[in-house]
Parts: C-alpha cells; structure tokens; sequence
C-alpha cells in the first residue's frame, strides 16, 4: 500500500504482546517472532516497549557484515541475512545501535524484521501493526499519524553517529531527533 | 460424584492442560500450504468480540488473517485472539464422549452416554422432584445455544434451577442500569469514546481484560480527552491518564457518592436533564450531603484534591463518558457502585448524547447476548422478566406449552452450588463453566462436588470442573458451528462456522437436543441447524426489550453487526440507547436511585490486615480451561503471582521472587511474589486464571451482592507470610 509508514510509540503500549504472537505467523520466518519486548522496569511501572526494526537509511548490520549478506531493498526494508551467505558471526548483533538482529542458531542464520515482506510487498500491512490493541505498533499513512499527541521521529543519535530509519518513533510533540548518549549533549570543541 | 476417578496427575497426563505451540502440521510444513478458505468470523474470547478471519485447509483451522474490515477492532487482536486457533486440533480435545469408571475415565457410544444421563436425569427428577436437577450455561456460548438451554432446563427438565457464568460478570451492572435504565445493555456504541472530552475509567484494567478499547481511549486523549482512572492497581493504561485515583479496595461507592457531592455542593449539576428526563433526584442529593472530599478520602484513601478535579473535570466537560468493569462491580455493594456511577452521569446530562453515557465493559464473549435469551435465572428470552404473566404467555406461546409449565425463577450460579453442598440439588447439567475454578471459596466448590449425585458435563476440554463429572458429553468450540453473539458495544455478530468438530464429537446443540428427545419432549426440540433455533428466538424476543426480531443473519453481515432493539426487519437497529434521555421504563424517565455505603462481607481487622484483590492477566481468559492450553499464551505469564508493593513487602521481609503464603478466613496458597510499586500498599493483587495449589478463588469470600448475586472477587482480607523455598 504506497504511502503506508511505521510508527512506533512505546508510550501507547500496553505489553499485551499481541504483536510477538502475532510476528511468528508471518511467512519469512515462521514459528519466530522478530519483535523485540521490553518490560522497561516492572517494580517501578507497567510501562513496557515493543518494537521492530528500524530500518536504517545506511543500516549498521550491513556496514559490519563481512560476507555481504544483509541487504537493504530498494523499499528501505533491510532483510535478513541471506543463508547462502551468512556465516553466522554474529557481527550485526553486535554492532547495530538498536539491538535488533537475532543469531538463531537452529538456523544458523541471522534473522530480524522485514517488516512482513511477504506481507507488506503484497500490499498487505505488517502483522504486528495491524494486530497492536493499542496501536502503540503503528503501519498508517502520514496523515493519520497527524492527528495523535505525539509526533514522529525518524533521527536518531548514538554518540555522535547519526542514524536515519525508515520506521519512526513517536516523539512528545517538538522533539525531532532522539538522542540518549551525553556525547551527543557534551561541547568538545 | 464423589472424588475425581483418578489421581489429578493421570488425568492431566490424558487430557492435560498440555502445551500447544505449533499449528496443526508444524510452521514449516502443512501449514505453510494455502488455506482453502477465509471464514469471517469472531474470536471465541472476550466481550469485545474482535472480527478475525480463520484459515481453513480441509477440516483444520491453520492459522488467522487479521479482518481489517470488521469496523470495531479493524484487524486488532490481543495475544488471546492471536493464538486461539491453536485450540484446534489440539490433543486434549475430547474426541468423543467418557463415563466415569472405577479407574478414570473411558471412551463410550453417543447412544450409551445419553442413555446414561437421561436415565440418571430421571431418576434424581424422580426420587426428589423436577428442581433436583440444576443446570449451569455460559456467556461463551452462542446466544443460539443460550436460548436453547434456557429452553431445555425450562421445557425439558422442568428444573427452576437454571443459571450461567456470567452470574460472575455482568449482573450487578445489568441490575443498575435495568432499574436506572429498564434495560441492561451498554448505552452506547464504542464510537462514542473517541468523542468524550472527559472519560472516566472506574475498576476497569481495559489495557489487559478489554485490550481493543485501548485504542478508542488513546483516540479520545489524541482528541483533546482527558483520562481520569479509578482503580488500586496501577494499570498499564494508567501511565496515561491524566488523572489518577488509587481507591482502596470496597470503598468505590463512597469516592462515587463524594464526586457527586462536590458536583452537587458547586451547582454543577444539569438541572434541565434533572427535571425533564429523571426522577429521584432529591432523595440521591440528600444522601450524599455527608460524602464531603475530606471523609471521602479517609474512606477511599484518595487525596481530597483528586476527587475534587475528577468531580469538576466530569462535570464541566460537555461531552463525558463513565466506563466501568468489575473492579467496582464484583463486590457485595456492586450494584450500588453502578448506581452511584449511573447518579453522576443522570446528575451532570451524560447519558444519551453523542459522546456522552456511561458504559459497563462486558466481560464475557457473549456475555451480552448470553444473558438476554433465557439462560439466566430470572428471565425469559427478550430479556423480559420470568415473573412478568404477559412474558410468560408470550413465551409460553412461542413454545407451544401453557404458561403455568414455565417454572418459576431459581437460584443464582453460587445458590444453585451452595444448595448441592446442602443436598438440596442433587444432580447438575453443566456446560461452558468451570466452577472449581472460577466460583470463589474453591474449596467448597470441590466439598459440594464430591457430594453431587450425579454430573453431567458438555465441553471440549477435561476441565478442573469435569473431572467430577459420571459424564462428559464432547462438545463443540466456537469455530465449528454456527450462531450469534452479542458484543461489549450491544452488537449482534455473526459467529460462522468454519469446521465440523472433530473425531466423534459433536455440536452443543445436537448434544442437547438429543438429551431433549431423550427426555420425551423433541417435539419442542426439532432444530437441525442454529439458523432454525434462532428464527424462533426472533419470534420469542420479539416485542421484548432485546428485541432480535428485525435481525438476521444475512442483515449482520451485510451492516457488520447490528444493535439491538432491532424490531423489524427494515430497522437499522439501535447502537445508542436512551437517546433524549428516554428511558426504557414505562414513563419515559431516568431513576435516581439512592445508594447506602456498607462494609465489605470480609472486613480487614488485626488478624487479616490486607486487602486481597483478584482479577485477569491478558494472556489467560477466565478459568483458563481453554488458554491455560496454548504454549504460546502460558510463555507470557506462566504462573500466577502476587502483587505486593514494597512497603508491604518490606514491612513483611519479602523481596521479589520470594514465595510467600496469602492466608484468608477460608484457606491459604503459596505462590511467588511480584514486588511492585503499581499497586497500593495495603493490597495484594492475585489473577484467578489457575486451578489448586495456584488457585486465588480458594482464598475468596461466597459474600453476594443482595440483589445481583455477584460474588465479591474484589475485596477479601487476607495476612502475608514469607513461606519456605518451592511450595
């Protein structure tokens, strides 16, 4: 569906978890769920994040592959490794900023969001997004995504690296980039 | 009768709760393969009813597609509705029906197993009378089979003692809003939400036990709405509100009656509502004169600032909403708290506008449709009034017999197994309930199973409940035959069916009309199909307050659903009720009803000094005889555990993860702790979803509500102690 974005915003969740149930079902890796879920502190709140890849504009995991086997399609989805290719060194777990890639050893693949390519490339919406209760997992055109409190985000900085996604993140209205290292605050001339 | 056949170990080795993770012919294999076909239908759970599409290959259910059309849930689903079709084909599924022996359990002919329940029906209706034998429904049933049991216990058993599970759900608010209102139902379709300036949230964790409606709320702040939330818990949709009050549990009513005085004390009230659409005003006004904030808050331990913002933020909106759940309905004053919340609603103008009203969440997934048609103790199809002689009549009429044959109104869910304790009934039908788990006192629940003469039992899964039973008679699940249901929002919905079931089992329906003709009375029993029962029960609910005549199948999925009153069948049907302010009672007003506070049937004192209170985690439905089943759910939230903040568990030398012992005036269970700061200091909070050892309902109360006979889940008392490794 053109136009359709990714939005997710942590502060709608619920922790229902729908999404991980609902992410096992999609036809690129079923039986898995490639969404990551966090209960972010549960003796201090209920507040919980569920989240999918981000989908990097230049994608870290690719930067760092040796065996060239995580590619970026023309869409910005970033897929998973390519079994040919993968030697399952686990490179792109480490090194990407957001912790996403998944080593799965059965497989001996490195596996992660693809936004439900089988899904999404057929004009459907991902399965996460289109089950989320809370629509804390987001897959709306722009002008839907208008209408709520929050506002989206797609800059985010890792001391001093910059990263761009395709999916965004729900901001408190007026803050247009995410930064969480005091790096990216501190003046060093 | 008696204990259970076998050791609990050999019965859950054959009929578990096992884990199911996978689908039918594993994710890699079979049920890779395309389905043959999509069959729109709804989840088996909750009230909300969620639309989804199931995938079919041949005779198995193989996986879901959202149903992005449906126009309540628009493709949502929670955890439940995502992993429910992994029910089917799944090895506990009872696969044809079972005669207790000396032994356990073995398999048995249809023909041996109706022959054995009806003669041991007659025998017990033949030795001690009709009303020795009792049956219990429930509100996961269609309402199909709903109106077909309140029809079978009423016709064919001649028994007054007919009740279902939503005794423990929606009775108190259908009894506040059927004498404020003359109807039980909610007020208004769930659209209105997003369009309230001020919602109300009273005793309702919609995050977990009503996740789509999440969404409506999120809709209604991204609006310019404000949140306020009523609840001891610190909810997951709490983190949003704007407005937050942390009532203790049992003390809803007086913080309800103090919004109302603070409304009333600044002349806030809508005085043109008052006068032209309600009566009973001043006698309300009167008594809630003593409820100022500062008492109030001692009561409720809520500051008295919260309640004065909540009272005004509700007042001065033009448009508010109440919503409300069982967290201020399970109590022994429970529908004195719907009263109260109803009182603050008729005395501010919202009710029956757009984005104005007040809504209860129902709870089960036909708990709306499930309690209209019959199954309920005290009324006939319609919703009309078992005792009302021009109901009976009409009733009588539809069902070919003379209206003195319709028994009078019998006992209540807890009654009817309070009077198997005593000996009174004898022999009991049951179907789609689990009172071992789910009635509170568990223990004498079991006490009253092992005396019972004779039990019967209809279900898919071996419940905690069946194990007790002389018989189990293999039912159907919600996807293999047809019907409606009756959503949260008063929305009749298509139930379609999208697989015979399997082995030998077979349809509720069948199975209880073959009991039926068994019983010698199939000429009142001659359905082949649900499509058959329900043009009767168009007829029977017709001129009724639920009126169904103008539905049918083919206008709920041409409209997607359609609201009830639905007289004809050019009617669009009704999403918003009480619209002007006309009520449903004869003279066209709104009652005031005056509320008096009461202590809880289990008071706190030195011995028991916290409070307990119970309720649902969103991985498991109710007694968990279905999702306790599902790998994929029970990974979520495996065990139950208990809430205790850590000023509580300090105080009690508990750290997270300690097992500790919660002990009630009835019994004690050990289970591990939860140590958080989302919940009051003086409560604890523990999900009833688990059987035995792990069961939250040995340590409830039976205190009822005097007129709604709901059990008090919400508020036991209860002391904690730091108990030894591994329990």
């Amino acid at each position: 569906m053109f136009g359709l974005e990714f939005y997710v915003d942590p502060s709608r969740c619920i922790g229902c978890q729908a999404c991980l149930k609902a992410c096992e079902e999609c036809e690129t890796h079923r039986g898995y769920s490639m969404i990551n879920f966090d209960f972010i502190d549960r003796r201090e709140t209920t507040a919980t994040a569920a989240y999918v890849c981000w989908h990097c504009d230049d994608p870290t995991c690719a930067e760092v592959c040796p065996a060239d086997a995580i590619k970026k399609g023309e869409d910005g989805v970033v897929h998973s490794s390519l079994k040919p290719r993968c030697i399952a060194c686990s490179n792109c777990v480490m090194a990407c900023p957001f912790g996403i890639p998944k080593m799965m050893i059965p497989e001996q693949q490195m596996m992660k969001c693809d936004m439900c390519y089988d899904r999404t490339s057929a004009g459907k919406r991902p399965m996460c997004a289109t089950v989320c209760p809370s629509q804390a997992l987001a897959y709306v055109m722009p002008e839907e995504i208008a209408r709520r409190r929050e506002k989206p985000a797609n800059t985010f900085y890792f001391g001093k690296q910059q990263v761009t996604t395709k999916v965004y993140l729900m901001m408190p209205a007026g803050q247009e980039s995410l930064s969480i290292d005091v790096l990216d605050y501190i003046w060093e001339g | 009768m008696a204990k259970p056949p076998a050791p609990v170990e050999t019965l859950i080795e054959q009929y578990g709760p096992h884990l199911k993770y996978t689908p039918e012919g594993g994710w890699q294999e079979e049920s890779r393969h395309p389905a043959d076909r999509l069959v729109k239908t709804h989840c088996c759970f909750c009230g909300q009813q969620c639309g989804i599409q199931l995938k079919v290959r041949g005779q198995k259910v193989i996986g879901f597609e959202p149903w992005e059309e449906f126009p309540f849930n628009r493709g949502m689903l929670c955890p439940k509705g995502v992993k429910r079709y992994m029910q089917n084909s799944h090895p506990d599924r009872l696969l044809g029906p079972l005669l207790r022996t000396s032994q356990g359990f073995s398999r048995a002919g249809w023909e041996e197993a109706l022959d054995f329940t009806v003669r041991r029906v007659k025998e017990i209706q033949e030795r001690y009378g009709k009303d020795a034998v009792a049956v219990y429904g429930g509100a996961s049933l269609t309402t199909e089979k709903s109106y077909l049991l309140g029809k079978f216990a009423r016709v064919a058993l001649g028994t007054r003692h007919i009740d279902y599970n939503g005794r423990l759900c929606m009775v108190s608010a259908g009894h506040a809003y059927k004498a404020a209102f003359g109807v039980d139902r909610s007020l208004m379709p769930w659209s209105d939400i997003p369009k309230a300036r001020v919602l109300l949230v009273a005793g309702a964790n919609i995050g977990e036990c009503a996740p789509i409606t999440t969404d409506y709320i999120w809709r209604c702040r991204d609006n310019g709405g404000k949140l306020i939330v009523i609840d001891p818990r610190f909810t997951p949709v709490v983190r949003n509100a704007d407005l937050y009050l942390p009532v203790r549990p049992g003390t809803d009513l007086a913080l309800l009656m103090g919004m109302l005085h603070v409304v009333l004390r600044d002349g806030l009230e809508d005085r043109e509502f008052i006068a032209q659409h309600t009566v009973g005003f001043e006698a309300v006004a009167e008594s809630v004169k003593p409820y100022n904030p500062r008492m109030v808050a001692e009561k409720t331990g809520v500051p008295p600032e919260a309640i004065e913002r909540a009272a005004r933020w509700f007042a001065e909106a033009d448009r508010a909403i109440a919503m409300h759940a069982r967290g201020i309905e399970h109590h022994s004053k429970g529908v004195e708290n719907c009263q109260a919340l109803i009182n603050l609603c008729l005395a501010t103008g919202n009710i029956g506008r757009e984005g104005a009203g007040c809504t209860m969440i129902t709870g089960q997934g036909n708990g709306q449709g499930g309690r209209e048609h019959g199954q309920k103790c005290d009324q006939l199809p319609g919703q009309r009034s078992l005792q009302d002689p021009e109901a009976r009549r009409h009733v009588a009429q539809v069902w070919g017999i003379h209206p003195d044959e319709i028994p009078q109104p019998g006992y209540t869910a807890v009654e009817i197994m309070e009077a198997i304790h005593r000996g009174e009934i004898k022999g009991l039908l049951s179907i789609c309930f689990n009172p071992l788990v789910s009635l509170p006192d568990a223990h004498f629940t079991r006490e009253a199973l092992e005396k019972i003469e004779f039990l019967g039992v209809i279900d898919f899964f071996l419940s905690e409940t069946a194990r007790y039973a002389d018989v189990v008679l293999a039912g159907s699940l919600h996807e293999e035959d047809e019907g409606v249901g009756c959503t949260a929002e008063g929305r009749i919905v298509h139930i379609n069916k999208a697989v015979d079931p399997p082995g030998h089992a077979r349809t509720d329906c069948a199975i209880i009309c073959d009991l039926a003709r068994r019983l010698g009375k199939g000429r009142y029993f001659p359905y082949s199909k649900p499509r058959e029962i329900f043009e009767e029960l168009r007829e029977a609910s017709r001129g009724g307050i639920a009126d169904y005549y103008g539905v049918t199948y083919e206008k709920i999925d041409r409209q997607m659903g359609v609201f009830w009153p639905c007289p004809s069948l050019d009617h669009p049907g009704t999403p918003r009720l009480i619209e002007g302010g006309k009520s449903f009672h004869p003279d066209g007003k709104c009652r005031f009803i005056v509320t008096e506070w009461r202590e809880s049937g289990d008071p706190v004192d030195e011995q028991y000094p916290v409070y307990l209170t119970t309720g649902r985690v969103v991985s498991q439905y109710l007694s968990g005889t279905q999702t306790r089943r599902i790998g994929g759910l029970v990974d979520i939230y495996p065990e139950p555990r208990v809430e205790i903040h850590p000023r509580l568990a300090e105080a009690n030398g508990i750290v997270d993860g300690d097992w500790v012992t919660v002990t009630t005036r009835r019994s004690e269970i050990t289970l591990q702790a939860a140590v958080v700061k989302t919940i009051r200091p003086d409560t604890v909070f523990i999900p009833y979803h688990w059987p035995e050892d792990r069961s939250a309902n040995r340590l409830t109360h039976r205190t009822l509500d005097p007129h709604s006979k709901i059990p008090e889940f919400k508020v036991s008392a209860c002391r904690l102690r730091k108990a030894q490794e591994g329990a």
